[in-house]
């Protein structure tokens, strides 16, 4: 494995509404490795798309805000560089795929427009319009989109949710970037494409060898895209490793009752899964802040809250179970 | 019947809403206007200090006097206070919002329900394609042409009032009862032979309600501004009713020197107007709703 | 192309809205108690007169007739007479319509510009100092009557400032350009006479603001709410995350998709501004169509209250055509056909 490429360090993020302050992200550790593929896991609204929002400095604020934290890239503190320095990041150096290409694509502006857009800014020198246009084709052909000229003229709501998502995935991989910030690609489209779509983004930065970091809620996606993984919990990443040693093994309560939610194809097919919901960010519980639905819950944890450290190897937790 | 689990979840649900309601300043102050115009104009004989100027009232000792300790408002040219009179002018302000929205919400309301419900067929078509007509031309000027071949007066205003603005609540509830229909619990009524009235205002109408009432806050503003704006060019309500709208009017002729005649029944109005807009506003974000 | 095709539904639905109109409104002039033409010769005028105006005007004859003179006349242009000045109404209409019209597309230009301009920085800056000015002045714009703002106005910048004119179109001083269009400022642009010009436009400030006011501050509030919640969409965040400037998303990628909602209602609050011309005309002395209006509705002078209406239809028609056409060119949804929303 390479260098360490990105490396996100004890990030909090906060979200003012009107009752209070909702604490979204407590704390959030996650390093991506040069030509590493990384899976990042959890169940919906526990903060995967807050903390790549951070990355690329993106998050909508207000409401939002960072109130502590760093994300290295490549050594430098992303939140600390001048906007023009972010610019330069955006896009030429980390892209991020959206989870609903519907909401990702400006309906009021062709695809062409669109894309040309971004080939024009996350080049490195200025291109001729020529140039761009023919990058643009060129990056639709990639993606499998048949007939590029039709789709650079048509606005998304002419397209399908696939094809949206493959436009998508164009415009993200169209300016060659280092690494690519992937949110839940396929879960908005219709199931018999979703595969098709997995296949194609895995061979396209297999091929260029791009990080990516790969966030889902299922675990399969997982274990078939990424070769290292981060599960997260309520606005904290609670346990990371290497993808063979945590299916292996997984060491915290919620990531062993995620993989007994997945239905096993032997032996008794009901799901048991993690009895609970995730907890109100308002007014979070103390501690670990899975201490409520945990079924090892020590008197420690609802007054503490677990480091993230290492158990064997690489593979991290951050759990009082483990931690002497 | 107050013990029952419906009327108690009712309860809390009111009391959910209520503190919601109240945790917003905006609709505080809005709530707080309104009841304070209503107040001043039930009670207009006993609050306003000259009740007796309300009317027909000349005393030319006392006319054109500017604000002072015994007319904090001022008199007319006739010598009548006008504070007592824009008291009286918040009556005939509310009961031309009330009246008109009683007149028009029920058919409006109903006439949305069957289009939206009917959508696709000539009934909608006949229904909608009406309403559009109504909506073809600005809402003061058909007011004014009504009113102009009528006798001008108050009822004439709110009568022309009420045939132009029907066709906003036709627009709103059909266009909320033909999103609707494609619900399940409305087709889960049709599968189980429910009647056509019992979808109409029992599965569709109710979910309509906070749009509608939402709206009818609002109107109640724009009813009084179009009812005041009558008045102003003297095809609604006639001298010596105590109409906001008219004593504007009658206070422009004495302007600039005269001012305190025109310009405090503009700021009732205004207030009044301001009171149900804001107390709107406070619904709309309550009930979250985004058009309207 | 389907933006042709958007327009022709557009005009056939108009025409179709004209017709409805001109039934309503005939319906209205012709139901109402008393005898119009008795009330326009007056209560000494001989009986047989009277029946000659009657026969004349065709009101002897049954309503679907008489309707049938009447639309077929106003398709020839011909709108009556009035039963006041005694001159065609159409010549009437001629002769106030272009002052109403320049005031009003000034107004509503001011309205369009400004409500935009105000609403998109107060929704760019949400909650700061900014939005709140903007959405206290939205407020009071919102429930001012307007002939309450062109009192204020005349009172103010009228009077006691003295910094413009209180009335009329023109300072008698200068000289009047030749009648082209009627309206003073386009005409005297066409002429080169300077002088007409500012002159023209210093007397339209106040009366033009005073109507724009209540529309604009219905903009603004509209433009507020879609720009702050655009902001929050992903397609934003994405434009930004590929390293667009931030200049080019807020001004283009924001701005376009925002722009919809507002001019939606643009055609709306058009209309509730030229019917807000009635009482802003009659304050600031404006010889125009409006208070030509006025005083037909006044009078009761049948033939010019429907002449009124109808042209009011016909501009608000107009005007709602092009509205709709800048939101097919603005919103690709429309113009595709497609369901919106979606």
């Amino acid at each position: 494995m390479g260098d360490v490429l990105l490396d996100i360090r004890d990030l909090y993020v906060e979200f003012k509404v009107y009752e209070g302050k909702l604490k979204v992200l407590n704390g959030v550790f996650l390093s991506v490795r040069e030509g590493q593929r990384v899976g990042l896991v959890g169940e919906a609204g526990c903060g995967k798309t807050t903390t790549m929002k951070c990355v690329l400095r993106i998050l909508p604020s207000p409401p939002g805000r960072i109130t502590e934290g760093e994300i290295l890239f490549r050594g430098e503190d992303i939140l600390q560089m001048p906007p023009r320095k972010v610019q330069l990041i955006r896009g030429r150096r980390i892209s991020m795929i959206f989870q609903d290409p519907t909401a990702a694509l400006n309906p009021v502006f062709t695809i062409g427009d669109q894309l040309m857009t971004v080939i024009r800014y996350g080049s490195r020198n200025s291109l001729p319009k020529k140039e761009i246009r023919q990058r643009a084709i060129k990056a639709l052909q990639e993606v499998q989109l048949p007939d590029p000229e039709r789709i650079l003229a048509s606005y998304p709501i002419q397209l399908s949710g696939g094809m949206r998502q493959r436009v998508c995935i164009a415009m993200a991989l169209s300016t060659e970037p280092e690494l690519l910030i992937a949110d839940e690609p396929t879960t908005n489209l219709d199931v018999t494409i979703q595969d098709q779509v997995l296949r194609l983004l895995n061979a396209l930065v297999e091929r260029r060898n791009t990080s990516v970091i790969f966030i889902t809620h299922s675990l399969g996606v997982v274990r078939e895209m990424a070769d290292w993984v981060y599960v997260m919990y309520a606005g904290n990443i609670i346990e990371g490793g290497p993808k063979e040693e945590l299916f292996r093994e997984p060491l915290h309560p919620y990531t062993r009752g995620l993989m007994r939610a997945v239905p096993k194809l032997t032996g008794g097919g009901i799901a048991e899964g993690v009895p609970g919901r995730i907890p109100d960010y308002l007014d979070p519980p103390s501690g670990c802040r899975f201490h409520p639905r945990c079924e090892h819950a020590m008197p420690r944890c609802s007054q503490e809250k677990p480091p993230f450290l290492p158990v064997t190897g690489e593979h991290r937790v951050a759990c009082f179970l483990y931690q002497g | 019947m107050f013990k029952s689990p419906q009327w108690q979840r009712r309860k809390e649900g009111f009391r959910r809403g209520w503190y919601k309601f109240s945790r917003n300043p905006v609709s505080v102050v809005g709530l707080f206007f309104v009841l304070l115009v209503s107040f001043l104009a039930a009670f207009a004989p006993y609050v306003a200090p000259y009740p007796e100027h309300a009317g027909r009232f000349v005393n030319f000792r006392e006319a054109s006097q500017p604000p002072s300790l015994r007319h904090l408002c001022g008199t007319d040219v006739f010598g009548r206070d006008i504070l007592s009179r824009i008291f009286f002018g918040f009556r005939y302000s509310l009961m031309m919002g009330v009246v008109v929205l009683s007149l028009v919400v029920p058919p409006g309301v109903i006439l949305g329900l069957i289009a939206g419900y009917y959508r696709g067929t000539w009934i909608e078509t006949l229904i909608m394609r009406v309403t559009d007509i109504f909506l073809a031309v600005p809402p003061l000027i058909l007011a004014l042409a009504v009113c102009s071949v009528l006798t001008p007066s108050v009822f004439n205003a709110m009568m022309a009032i009420s045939l132009m603005w029907w066709p906003w609540y036709t627009r709103l509830v059909y266009g909320l009862a033909s999103s609707l229909k494609h619900e399940f619990f409305v087709q889960a009524a049709e599968v189980t032979g429910a009647s056509k009235f019992h979808i109409l205002f029992r599965e569709i109408l109710p979910n309509c309600v906070s749009s509608i009432f939402t709206k009818m806050s609002l109107d109640m503003g724009w009813v009084i501004l179009i009812g005041s704006a009558l008045s102003f060019v003297g095809l609604g309500a006639q001298p010596p009713t105590p109409d906001l709208g008219t004593m504007v009017a009658d206070g422009a002729k004495y302007l600039p020197d005269q001012w305190w005649i025109a310009v405090f029944p503009a700021l009732a109005i205004m207030i009044t107007v301001l009171g149900f807009n804001l107390l709107g506003d406070g619904f709309r974000d309550l009930f979250a709703l985004e058009e309207i | 192309m389907g933006i042709l095709k958007f327009l022709a539904k557009r005009l056939v639905f108009s025409v179709f809205v004209l017709l409805g109109l001109s039934i309503l409104i005939f319906l209205i002039s012709r139901v109402l108690p008393g005898d119009p033409v008795r009330m326009a010769l007056g209560p000494r005028a001989p009986e047989w007169a009277v029946q000659q105006l009657r026969e004349q005007m065709h009101l002897d004859k049954p309503l679907p007739v008489q309707y049938y003179y009447w639309l077929s006349g106003a398709l020839r242009g011909d709108l009556g007479q009035s039963l006041f000045t005694r001159r065609a109404v159409i010549d009437d209409i001629k002769e106030f319509l272009p002052a109403t019209m320049e005031l009003a597309l000034f107004a509503g230009v001011i309205m369009a510009v400004f409500g935009i301009l105000f609403g998109a920085i107060a929704g760019r800056y949400s909650n700061t100092w900014i939005d709140n000015v903007v959405r206290i002045f939205s407020y009071i714009g919102v429930v001012t009557p307007s002939f309450v703002f062109a009192i204020l106005f005349l009172l103010l910048f009228g009077y006691l400032l003295g910094w413009f004119p209180t009335a009329g179109r023109l300072s008698p001083w200068i000289q009047r350009p030749p009648v082209i269009t009627g309206m003073v400022t386009v005409d005297s642009l066409i002429t080169g006479n300077w002088a007409a010009l500012g002159d023209a436009l210093w007397h339209m400030v106040l009366p033009a603001v005073a109507l724009a006011l209540g529309g604009m501050a219905q903009e603004a509030r509209i433009t507020r709410a879609t720009i702050s919640d655009n902001l929050k969409k992903d397609y934003i965040a994405s434009a930004k995350g590929f390293g667009v400037p931030e200049r080019l998303v807020m001004l283009k990628y924001l701005l376009k998709p925002s722009l919809i909602p507002t001019v939606s209602i643009l055609g709306l609050d058009f209309a509730s501004l030229l019917g807000n011309a009635f009482l802003v005309e009659l304050i600031f002395n404006w010889p125009g169509f409006s208070r030509y209006g006025i005083n037909a509705m006044l009078r009761k002078d049948l033939n010019a209250i429907a002449a009124v209406v109808m042209v009011l239809g016909v501009v608000f028609v107009t005007v709602n055509i092009l509205v709709d056409l800048v939101v097919a060119w603005l919103d690709p949804r429309i113009r595709l056909g497609a369901e919106r929303g979606k």
